[in-house]
């Protein structure tokens, strides 16, 4: 019991600089899949950090909608962006080819 | 990523890039002082508003504090919250149609699982609805766990039936907002205030706006990880 209660605040503070580094990993990666990825895994530390906050509540509401749903529709926004880019460069390229032309 | 052709304009974007970035870290500096000093100058010993919960919970209906803050003293909030997701849907749903993209089978791992899984979420949706009244949960949390359900679906190439895609589906949308107004108003007529439920049958009233609240919140959020507005009439 001793070395749990003394473990405590090393376990908040490696968790708080985790998710201090996910946050930042997530803001400045240029690669939107690899940010999308590091945001569900901040958004699951973040559970853990409500829970060691007492706040269940929170913490449920934080794993099925902030990190569960927000992911997925994340990631279903890339799908759709990346289609749209591809469909609009092959549109550009045509373009281009019938002005070359 | 892709990179444009032509060189040029992407270097003059970097340096007008460079300097936005330094004009933003003026406001964003003010902010992070700003942010500290109200962190500083925080009592350390904040009475906050818990003890009066403590002393009201035996009128609100359930013994779950934070299900009676929610829904009960503060039940305002979580009826303009409803509403800030319904506001949401419309956005997305004004931005188009849902992409028309006819997914490849599934393979035999998400179907298989899929039809495993969406049972128990939806049993898992109910006992988060159902515990919400005394321990952790309640309406926004079993309405994700039913949402879940439904990407999963839509994940595995289900598409909502197009006799169901109009009416119904605005009706599902708008039943969690829809009973929490008339239970509002209802309660008003009957001469109390806005939302101030009688403590006899206010378990019963917040169990069922939570239910239509929950059903609300799956089928909105579902309908979001769609990502437009489901057509009418068309076969998909």
């Amino acid at each position: 019991m001793e070395t749990v209660t003394l473990l405590q605040p090393v376990f908040d503070t490696l968790l708080g600089l985790a998710l201090l580094w996910l946050a930042w990993r997530a803001l400045a990666s240029p690669d939107l899949f690899k940010a999308i990825v590091l945001f569900i895994t901040f958004g699951l530390l973040m559970v853990l950090a409500w829970v060691r906050l007492d706040a269940p509540d929170v913490a449920l509401a934080e794993a099925a909608i902030g990190t569960g749903l927000t992911g997925a529709l994340l990631l279903a926004a890339l799908t759709r962006l990346n289609s749209k880019s591809d469909a609009k460069s092959v549109h550009e390229k045509e373009q281009q080819r019938k002005a070359h032309n | 990523m892709k990179k444009s052709n032509n060189a040029k304009p992407i270097t003059e974007n970097d340096s007008r890039q460079a300097q936005f970035r330094l004009l933003l870290a003026v406001p964003l500096s003010a902010l992070a002082v700003g942010l500290g000093y109200a962190v500083l100058s925080l009592p350390s010993q904040a009475p906050g508003l818990s003890d009066h919960v403590a002393a009201k919970l035996e009128i609100s209906g359930v013994s779950n504090p934070v299900t009676a803050v929610l829904l009960n003293f503060r039940g305002y909030d979580t009826l303009l919250e409803l509403g800030v997701l319904l506001l949401a849907l419309l956005g997305v749903w004004s931005l188009g149609a849902a992409p028309k993209r006819r997914e490849p089978s599934p393979g035999l791992v998400l179907e298989l699982l899929s039809r495993l899984l969406v049972p128990l979420l939806i049993l898992v949706a109910g006992y988060l609805l159902w515990v919400g009244g005394h321990a952790p949960g309640g309406a926004f949390q079993a309405g994700s766990v039913l949402a879940t359900a439904g990407v999963l679906l839509l994940l595995a190439g289900w598409r909502l039936d197009t006799r169901f895609s109009g009416l119904p589906l605005r009706l599902a949308l708008v039943a969690g907002l829809g009973v929490f107004l008339l239970v509002a108003v209802v309660l008003m007529l009957a001469g109390g205030h806005l939302l101030e439920y009688p403590p006899s049958f206010a378990g019963a009233l917040i169990l069922l706006i939570e239910a239509a609240a929950t059903f609300s919140i799956g089928t909105a959020l579902a309908a979001l990880f769609l990502g437009g507005r489901p057509e009418k009439g068309s076969h998909r």
